[in-house]
């Protein structure tokens, strides 16, 4: 069976995770093999996923070391009923 | 700032007998993190603050269902991602938003319409730039917000599938569908920065290599 850049792409995340079967998995291999979109398709959403995270893992980000303190106030107020 | 598991189990302890200053160290201990968390879901500064009180307010009624199996900066993590989904599901008009025009299009022979070139820099080198970073945030920004959720969940936070089904209230199959959606989305908004590799002597056109 031919297997068509539509069907790769809307599969991909199924061979990625190693979920499909493997006479499956052949079929996408071998299209792969003579699809350089394809290739380059997948290697991209792969890098999307990782800049994705990498990009929330920021050493620089504000991250703010102690709540505002009118913030802090209003959380003990509403809690102290 | 990390606490210990040692100083954790201290103050537990001092959270579970009541004492309210064992409550206020807790949020200034963890609040600050608890806002960054807060902020990666909500845009809005006022939402991104109050779905922290929410999720302390909870923390104060529900401290005695903590089992003390999980970290409790993990347990804090967990509560303060719901209460900023609880908001954002709240303000969420339209949570079906379209995300077709993002996606990659397709011509009658199922083949790419669009040439799909190869990304020119590594994204993990260029993320190393604030400004790439800051990029790649800005992009994640434009989704849909019923996308981007689970793209933050199951991605970011890195939480399961079934974790980010039962948060979002919707089906397993629907977080699958959604996130492959998102980082389909993703790509496409990131193409622009990352893509246009220029090939020397030219290589052949894609669909005569198909």
């Amino acid at each position: 069976m031919v297997l068509y850049c539509r069907e790769f792409v809307g599969f991909l995340d199924d061979y990625l995770g190693g979920k499909l079967p493997p006479e499956r998995r052949a079929e996408f291999e071998a299209h792969l093999a003579v699809c350089p979109p394809c290739v380059n398709y997948l290697k991209s959403y792969q890098q999307t996923v990782r800049v994705g995270k990498a990009a929330f893992a920021d050493p620089d980000a504000p991250v703010p070391s102690t709540l505002p303190e009118e913030l802090v106030q209003a959380i003990l107020k509403a809690t102290r009923g | 700032m990390e606490e210990t598991p040692g100083d954790e189990s201290a103050l537990l302890a001092s959270l579970r007998r009541g004492e309210p200053a064992a409550f206020e160290a807790l949020v200034r201990a963890y609040g600050g993190r608890l806002l960054s968390v807060s902020r990666r879901f909500l845009r809005n500064e006022e939402d991104a603050r109050d779905a922290v009180q929410d999720a302390f307010i909870s923390v104060f009624k529900s401290i005695d269902r903590f089992e003390g199996n999980a970290r409790l900066s993990t347990w804090l993590h967990r509560i303060v991602v719901n209460a900023a989904l609880m908001k954002l599901r709240t303000k969420s008009r339209n949570p079906e938003e379209a995300i077709d025009d993002l996606l990659p299009q397709f011509d009658e022979a199922s083949h790419h319409v669009q040439e799909v070139q190869e990304w020119r820099e590594s994204g993990d080198a260029a993320v190393e730039r604030r400004e790439t970073r800051e990029i790649v945030r800005a992009a994640i920004e434009k989704l849909p917000e019923s996308y981007r959720a689970v793209l933050m969940l199951r991605d970011i936070e890195e939480m399961d599938t079934e974790g980010t089904a039962t948060l979002l209230g919707i089906t397993e199959n629907a977080v699958k569908i959604r996130l492959h959606r998102a980082r389909q989305a993703l790509r496409t908004l990131l193409n622009p920065h990352f893509g246009g590799a220029p090939h020397l002597g030219g290589a052949p056109h894609f669909r005569g290599a198909a």
